[in-house]
């Protein structure tokens, strides 16, 4: 395995009585595309600043390519960062800015004109050098704050919220633009955000976080599909999360029913939570359904109807829908075996990933 | 009807403006073109610009100031950014602002104190055996006691500046590779530049003008502007001359604010 750009070991961070970080270990490959992914408070932007050397753990070690970096100071380390408001120097144009990194280690200046072009090229905004800050909206703002921490040809690229200040257009755009300039460049990026649509979009690996620990890191398609808990799963996406007992390998009941599902691993009779998407529900006929609910409400989403319903034994059940259902009609709830997640309840992500590659092992010497 | 209310708001203001600036200002200017009979002359401004003491009294008293304010400015600058720096950086300012509510001629009364011959200072010279000196009646005196007076009123600017500063934009220069002290001399130092012009403002002018401190303190072998429009005012009586110097000095005030305005306009964040 090649070695981690970035390792954390143990990293626990506190500010007098509060502890904002617990004991966080995790991995950063060169060339990805991270998200630190939570709401405020998680600790996500602390363990970005804990990268850049903004901050000093109160415990544990940091290593970047092998070697501890906990006492080097920012200017010493390979990583630069886009913060969250830009903090683009407001004395000094674009050209300035941008250059500002390169001037210190005494570039030449044709040389560093060549690369500033370059940069507002692949932020696309060629012919904005001689622009002062504040004539700029805040997109280009982005843009040139993006550029200023490139030019310094960092290895990783650490990046604070920077989309959060945007419309949602603007958002979206800049989301794709972001994820091609990694693929282009090839370095790593770390990007902190609170927005789980953004997560998904953009990045290779996700890390959750909540409360100062990593609940559970792996790829958008992993987190989304199996999350490992109440919290992730709700954080992610909409969910559909009722109580459940596992019955036995493959056979789940809730909602007064028993379903054929595609989990495994489990003590019989054990009581987990299952986790249903709304996109993956449909509504049938109720002689067709695999439940009868009754509908609440619906509200037109432009591409899709949300609609809110209850089985009967009065769980809710969030359910979007291509056509509108009429309100207080009874329905068939439609899903397949593999739209089941169970998670089990208080399971750490070790023992969570250990029950995975397990079964998966049991379901390959199977299929031999 | 807001529009109507917003007029009656303003009232108290325009009214103070005219009745203590722009009407004060006119009589002064009308006083300045009047002899000691009242009758219309230019003669104060010839004799202003055509005698050597007047000249010479004014290169004294834009030099002083300027002295004064540098002092000023190099005491005040690493005070406030270290003040900024602290803990309980409110109670600091504080500390600096106290002083400036006792009357500046008791202030000046407790230099002579430590400055008499038989003062505090003269009284430690002996002590270590350098012997008394003269301290009292010097240019030096009168410069580190003016220093001393300005200094809350460019500390406060220059201080507001530093803490109003966004600290993403320190981190960020340190983010780009660049080392405390370049930090300071490339970021820090420009961006609280708005500050130190409003301190220097609000040091310079005032210095140009002040009076008492001349006489108790630089013993009247420094004369400033302010002091020679006192001496006309009230000793010689020559009112017309007086308000010459008057205009003179609103003039400088205004070449001040012109050189030390915002050149970068909406350069700020």
């Amino acid at each position: 395995m090649t070695q981690p750009i970035i390792e954390f070991k143990n990293v626990a961070m506190q500010y007098g009585d509060t502890t904002v970080l617990k004991s966080i270990d995790l991995e950063i490959e060169q060339g990805k595309f991270y998200t630190l992914l939570g709401s405020s408070g998680s600790g996500k932007t602390t363990i970005l600043r804990l990268m850049a050397g903004f901050l000093t753990p109160t415990s544990g070690d940091i290593y970047f390519k092998g070697q501890r970096i906990n006492d080097v100071p920012p200017e010493k380390r390979q990583i630069n960062t886009v913060f969250q408001n830009y903090a683009l120097f407001p004395n000094m144009n674009v050209f300035e800015n941008v250059s500002f990194g390169m001037v210190l280690k005494g570039k030449s200046k044709s040389d560093i004109k060549a690369k500033v072009s370059e940069m507002l090229a692949l932020v696309k905004l060629s012919g904005y050098e001689d622009r002062e800050i504040s004539e700029l909206s805040g997109g280009q703002q982005q843009r040139v704050a993006i550029a200023r921490a490139l030019a310094n040809e960092p290895e990783v690229l650490v990046l604070d919220e920077p989309l959060s200040a945007l419309d949602y257009k603007l958002r979206k755009t800049m989301q794709y633009e972001l994820r091609d300039i990694q693929q282009r460049l090839g370095i790593t990026f770390v990007f902190v955000t609170h927005d789980q649509e953004e997560a998904l979009a953009m990045s290779d690996w996700i890390f959750v976080m909540h409360d100062g620990k990593i609940l559970q890191n792996g790829t958008p398609v992993d987190i989304y599909d199996e999350p490992i808990n109440h919290y992730v799963a709700e954080f992610i996406g909409e969910s559909n999360i009722v109580p459940g007992v596992m019955r036995k390998d493959y056979v789940v009941s809730f909602a007064g029913k028993e379903f054929e599902n595609v989990d495994a691993g489990m003590r019989p009779n054990e009581p987990v939570e299952v986790v249903l998407r709304p996109e993956d529900l449909d509504l049938v006929d109720e002689a067709d359904g695999k439940l009868s609910v009754t509908i609440d409400d619906e509200s037109f989403r432009g591409d899709y109807y949300e609609i809110t319903a209850h089985d009967d034994d009065q769980n809710p059940w969030q359910i979007q829908a291509t056509n509108s259902a009429t309100i207080g009609k009874r329905y068939g709830l439609y899903f397949d075996p593999e739209d089941i997640h169970i998670m089990r309840l208080n399971e750490s992500e070790e023992d969570f990933d250990a029950r995975l590659e397990h079964y998966d092992e049991e379901e390959e010497t199977a299929d031999d | 009807m807001t529009k109507k209310r917003t007029i009656n708001f303003s009232v108290p203001y325009y009214l103070w403006l005219v009745l203590f600036v722009i009407a004060p200002v006119i009589l002064l200017i009308f006083e300045s073109f009047t002899n000691l009979h009242g009758q219309f002359t230019l003669a104060n401004y010839k004799s202003y610009f055509g005698s050597g003491t007047y000249l010479r009294m004014t290169f004294n008293s834009v030099f002083f100031a300027f002295i004064v304010t540098l002092i000023t400015l190099a005491i005040s600058y690493p005070m406030a950014f270290i003040m900024s720096r602290l803990k309980h950086a409110q109670f600091w300012l504080m500390l600096v602002i106290l002083p400036t509510w006792v009357n500046l001629l008791l202030k000046a009364y407790a230099f002579i104190g430590l400055f008499a011959q038989k003062g505090t200072i003269n009284d430690f010279l002996t002590f270590v055996g350098i012997g008394p000196q003269q301290i009292m009646f010097t240019n030096g005196a009168f410069m580190a006691v003016a220093a001393y007076l300005e200094i809350p009123f460019m500390i406060m600017p220059i201080f507001n500046s530093l803490v109003e500063m966004d600290q993403s934009l320190v981190n960020a220069a340190r983010d780009l590779g660049a080392t405390k002290w370049q930090t300071v001399w490339r970021v820090i130092v420009p961006l609280s530049m708005n500050g130190v012009r409003a301190g220097v403002q609000a040091v310079f002018i005032p210095t140009l003008s002040l009076f008492m401190i001349t006489r108790l303190i630089g013993g009247n072998r420094v004369i400033t502007l302010g002091t020679a429009i006192e001496e006309h005012f009230m000793v010689t009586q020559n009112w017309g001359m007086g308000s010459t110097i008057g205009v003179v000095l609103i003039v400088a005030m205004a070449i001040t604010m012109y050189v030390t305005r915002d050149r970068k306009g909406g350069g700020k964040a």
